[in-house]
């Protein structure tokens, strides 16, 4: 079983040995805890559920300090299941996961929360193209067109794009490339954006092919 | 604090001369053609230099064969710049000499600092 739980810091770019630039997400991944396996028998499905970032145990309540103490762990803010495929039951509760667990080269999916773009219009959120700045037109430049027909169906389609909330949902990066594992530190730098702002929580596995 | 971090990964300072806008430069570059590799020399003005760290970057403009303007823009942190030397710097009283696009010959030159 693999993957960790960390936090984006940021980005920047790295050289690697021919001199090539590499854009890079650094994140700061683990030391990161076993909490609970769930197991078909007893939960109906296979997981891993992990903690990330120790914190004072007054921040949590008794009930998540109590199901940290059953495996005598530290106070953890954040927790995270992580879902196996198979039976690849290969952890214990309680064990330790550091970034080591990935190495230079290999390919992994990272999942964070995106940036809230607040109450978007078409443009932006759906990529509709904007309407002429002239020819007779005003104040109709970012609009969205229609959005029906005609009598039949007077109505509006249910699902018809539209302007609304954007952004500040899961959103999952596939396939990039492990550039750097600094176990020392823990740090892990990837190929190219990860979504989210930064010091947000993201969760990096293996890519699923 | 993720400043701190951010640092872990910046390239080494190779110590190479702090370079300024309107600075004649002569950049030697590595060039790797297919196994082969060799330096080549640049040498032109300093018309914009920006960003730290690893982002550091300055461009170079030369006058090729038939008085054609090459710009070239070089990362300061690469492994592929082996050496830096400043051969004359000039008083400049702005950012991007961006003007010197447009001029040739006389006018395109600039007054040397003392």
């Amino acid at each position: 079983m693999k993957g960790i739980i960390g936090k984006k810091v940021g980005m920047t770019q790295i050289f690697d040995d021919k001199g090539n630039v590499i854009p890079a997400t650094i994140i700061e991944a683990g030391p990161c805890y076993v909490t609970q396996v769930r197991t078909a028998d007893r939960d109906g499905y296979v997981a891993v559920q992990m903690g990330y970032s120790e914190t004072n145990p007054k921040r949590l309540t008794q009930g998540q300090l109590g199901h940290l103490r059953r495996n005598n762990l530290p106070a953890l803010r954040h927790l995270r299941e992580f879902r196996l495929r198979g039976d690849d039951l290969s952890v214990e509760e309680g064990a330790e996961i550091k970034v080591d667990v990935f190495e230079k080269g290999e390919r992994v999916d990272v999942i964070g929360i995106s940036k809230g773009r607040g109450f978007a219009g078409t443009i932006k959120r759906h990529g509709f193209h904007r309407q002429p700045k002239t020819h007779g037109q005003s104040d109709r430049e970012r609009a969205p067109g229609a959005v029906g027909m005609c009598a039949t169906p007077g109505r509006t389609l249910p699902g018809k794009k539209m302007a609304g909330r954007m952004g500040n949902e899961r959103v999952t990066i596939k396939n990039l490339e492990v550039v750097v594992v600094d176990a020392e530190r823990n740090l892990l730098a990837v190929r190219g954006s990860v979504p989210g702002a930064k010091n947000g929580l993201v969760m990096i596995k293996p890519a699923r092919h | 604090m993720s400043h701190d971090i951010m640092q872990v990964f910046e390239a080494e300072d190779r110590g190479f001369p702090a370079i300024a806008v309107g600075d004649t430069v002569r950049v030697h570059v590595r060039i790797v053609e297919g196994n082969k590799e060799r330096v080549q020399v640049v040498q032109g003005v300093i018309i914009r230099h920006h960003g730290g760290g690893n982002d550091e970057a300055f461009t170079v403009r030369r006058i090729a064969s038939h008085g054609i303007g090459v710009e070239r823009t070089f990362l300061m942190r690469s492994p592929r710049i082996e050496k830096i030397e400043i051969t004359r710097r000039s008083k400049v009283r702005r950012a991007q000499l961006y003007y010197l696009r447009q001029r040739r010959g006389k006018s395109a030159r600039l007054k040397e600092r003392r």
